[in-house]
């Protein structure tokens, strides 16, 4: 669930109170966003991909919020991860996160070739 | 809220389109294409809603070249899906994704692989319905975001014309009274935590059965998908490389193939599951953030190297997402048993080219590019002939219009009660006629004392009438279960291990005070049989 909205970070932008699919952020005049409706949080990360400010931390726990420590996540290098690693806005041109998906069918293929050779293997070595 | 809550914003359109994914974008571009005007009305954002947005699908791709390849692919789904799908949908799905996807050129950046191939397959979830909201916008497509469908409006004649919901962000009502309506909300998972799928609750369902229609193959439900606990990532691709350990540290053998389900689940049952992925390929570790980058959010803020240690596992019911059933169709545009109402996506049933057993996201998705252009272009043929006009009547009826006199109902409780049948391993995906039969007795008693009561107000307005859809869904795909009273795809009986040929034909299930059920036997499965 989300867990923060960090003021100094956040733009004002407004745009997770757009993005989020659930309507749990409420925009505050003159001020962050405020996370009104928290237990409505599907845990989906939108909200951090379309944070250009790299102000939101959502916790992995979708079931009930978890205490995190401010200041911890705030130098633990997992604010902005996400946007970054799609390769979005100022990272669009960075060779180091190029858009892969299209490779997801080759590594399906992978996985079933590896379990074929291993079934190969293990009646080899079973006779 | 800026404005009052009674004040009802009134648009009118050709078409209007309930939803904002994937169906429902390619639906909005393909009437708008055909000349009509269409509103788009999304529960959520048009563009991050629904379970697209979140994931990354790789359509069913297969080239017109040569034309074996198709015949092929056609004839050996046939098969797997336990004849229950019919070859001429087959081919068109395949013809039009194949068509469709390349449109997206300036929209969406496709990749080129090693030789420079352009790569249209595959496209990553956010950036992909970011594009189709690009695509709508440019088109002129009117989208109110955040603005959920409650009920239709219904013309004297019985067609479908238009629908009311509320605006959530900017306060008040809507209504789009148009000439016709595509139905495009998703299936539903029952809120079971699949990643992005908290929006989609069978409104759809719910909604079209109060107008008169039918639905299909609702009892091909059993589709779970793995994830940590207390996690909602239920990106699967990771786990193709997967070991499973029980409680005792002791591997759990896994069958080879994809189906991993029933072995997960029936080891569920017994205890606590654990998984590494220390079988994944290094090469393979390293792209996994940018093939899938959501795939490590959860580890990396959780602390765990699942390439190294073991994480517990839970499995996700996917309900209709993954299942299959829907709105029943009727024609080729589409159509549902009611005039002037078009099903795409997930929200319709997927039987006619999935069978009996998931189309999985490849299917799924070719199925939703094609059904939503298919719907959308029939919304704006009928639309043409029926022009948008005001005076229809709001239908709604449970959670909305209570049946007696209405008083405070639970609505906690009735959602515990609606997942306690559906979602558990041993009464949905270990099925028997015993279980499905006390299962249908809980759904029927909640259900009545809903419709009697429940009247959503004010901020559990949305939450009631959701409610009310769960609840009336739960009931079909109990019922359809049970009157599938055999084995088949994805739908096990215990006590009907069997395959039985007197059931190879399509369920249709409906209704609302009392579910029916019926045989559909279909051209294709005439000419089969």
């Amino acid at each position: 669930m989300i867990e923060l909205v960090i003021a100094e970070r956040c733009t004002g932008c407004n745009a997770c109170v757009e993005v989020c699919p659930t309507n749990v952020l409420e925009l505050v005049a003159g001020d962050v966003p405020r996370i009104a409706r928290q237990a409505d949080c599907q845990t989906c990360f939108m909200c951090e991909l379309y944070c250009r400010g790299d102000a939101i931390y959502v916790a992995p726990d979708c079931e009930s919020p978890t205490v995190v420590d401010r200041d911890a996540i705030l130098t633990s290098g997992l604010l902005g991860e996400f946007r970054r690693d799609h390769g979005w806005d100022e990272w669009a041109t960075d060779p180091r996160y190029t858009n892969e998906h299209w490779r997801m069918e080759s590594v399906f293929l992978r996985a079933r070739d590896m379990a074929i050779s291993e079934a190969v293997a293990k009646r080899r070595d079973g006779n | 809220m800026s404005r009052s809550p009674e004040e009802t914003l009134e648009l009118t359109a050709d078409v209007l389109v309930i939803g904002g994914g994937l169906a429902a974008t390619w639906a909005a571009s393909a009437a708008r294409r055909a000349g009509a005007s269409v509103i788009l009305v999304d529960k959520g954002h048009c563009g991050t809603s629904g379970v697209t947005a979140t994931a990354g699908p790789g359509h069913w791709w297969v080239p017109p070249d040569p034309a074996e390849l198709r015949e092929t692919t056609i004839r050996n789904r046939l098969k797997s899906g336990f004849g229950l799908n019919d070859p001429e949908w087959m081919a068109r799905v395949l013809a039009l994704t194949w068509e469709s996807l390349p449109t997206l050129e300036g929209f969406y950046d496709f990749s080129t692989d090693e030789n420079g191939v352009k790569q249209y397959r595959a496209l990553r979830g956010p950036e992909y319905m970011r594009a189709l909201r690009k695509l709508v916008d440019s088109l002129g497509v009117t989208v109110l975001d955040h603005s959920p469908a409650l009920e239709l409006l219904q013309r004297a004649d019985g067609s479908v014309s238009g629908a009311r919901g509320i605006r959530r962000q900017a306060g008040g009502h809507w209504q789009v009274n148009a000439g016709a309506v595509v139905m495009a909300t998703g299936g539903t998972s029952f809120l079971s935590r699949l990643l992005g799928s908290h929006t989609n609750t069978g409104d759809g369902y719910l909604m079209a059965a109060e107008a008169g229609a039918e639905l299909s193959g609702m009892e091909f439900t059993t589709y779970y998908t793995v994830a940590p606990v207390r996690s909602t990532m239920t990106r699967s691709m990771s786990y193709a490389f997967a070991t499973y350990y029980d409680e005792d540290g002791a591997v759990i053998p896994m069958p080879p193939g994809p189906d991993t389900t029933r072995p997960l689940a029936r080891a569920m049952l017994k205890g606590h599951v654990f998984c590494d992925l220390a079988r994944t390929p290094e090469d393979i570790r390293g792209r996994v953030p940018t093939i899938s980058p959501n795939f490590m959010l959860p580890f990396r803020r959780w602390g765990i190297d699942p390439y190294k240690d073991r994480f517990e596992v839970t499995l996700h019911g996917e309900g209709t997402i993954r299942g299959i059933g829907g709105l029943r169709i009727v024609g080729e545009d589409c159509v549902t048993s009611v005039p002037g109402l078009y099903a795409a996506g997930d929200t319709a049933t997927r039987e006619l080219v999935a069978g009996a057993i998931s189309g999985g996201g490849n299917i799924n998705s070719a199925w939703a590019v094609s059904s939503g252009q298919w719907a959308g272009r029939g919304a704006a043929r009928f639309a043409a002939e029926n022009p948008a006009a005001s005076g229809a009547r709001p239908i709604g009826q449970a959670g909305l219009r209570p049946a007696t006199v209405p008083s405070d109902v639970d609505l906690g409780a009735a959602r515990s009660a609606i997942q306690g049948e559906m979602l558990p391993y041993d009464k949905n995906i270990f099925r028997s006629g015993h279980a499905l039969k006390r299962s249908a007795e809980t759904l029927d008693a909640a259900w009545a004392e809903f419709d009697a009561r429940a009247r959503g107000v004010g901020d559990a307005l949305l939450r009631t009438r959701e409610t009310a859809a769960m609840l009336a869904t739960a009931r079909w795909c109990v019922a359809s279960a049970l009157a599938r009273d055999e084995s088949r795809g994805m739908h096990q009986r215990e006590d009907r291990p069997q395959t039985d040929p007197r059931f190879d034909r399509r369920i249709l299930v409906g209704g609302l005070d009392k579910v029916w059920t019926r045989s559909d036997y279909g051209r294709a499965l005439e000419l089969a049989s």
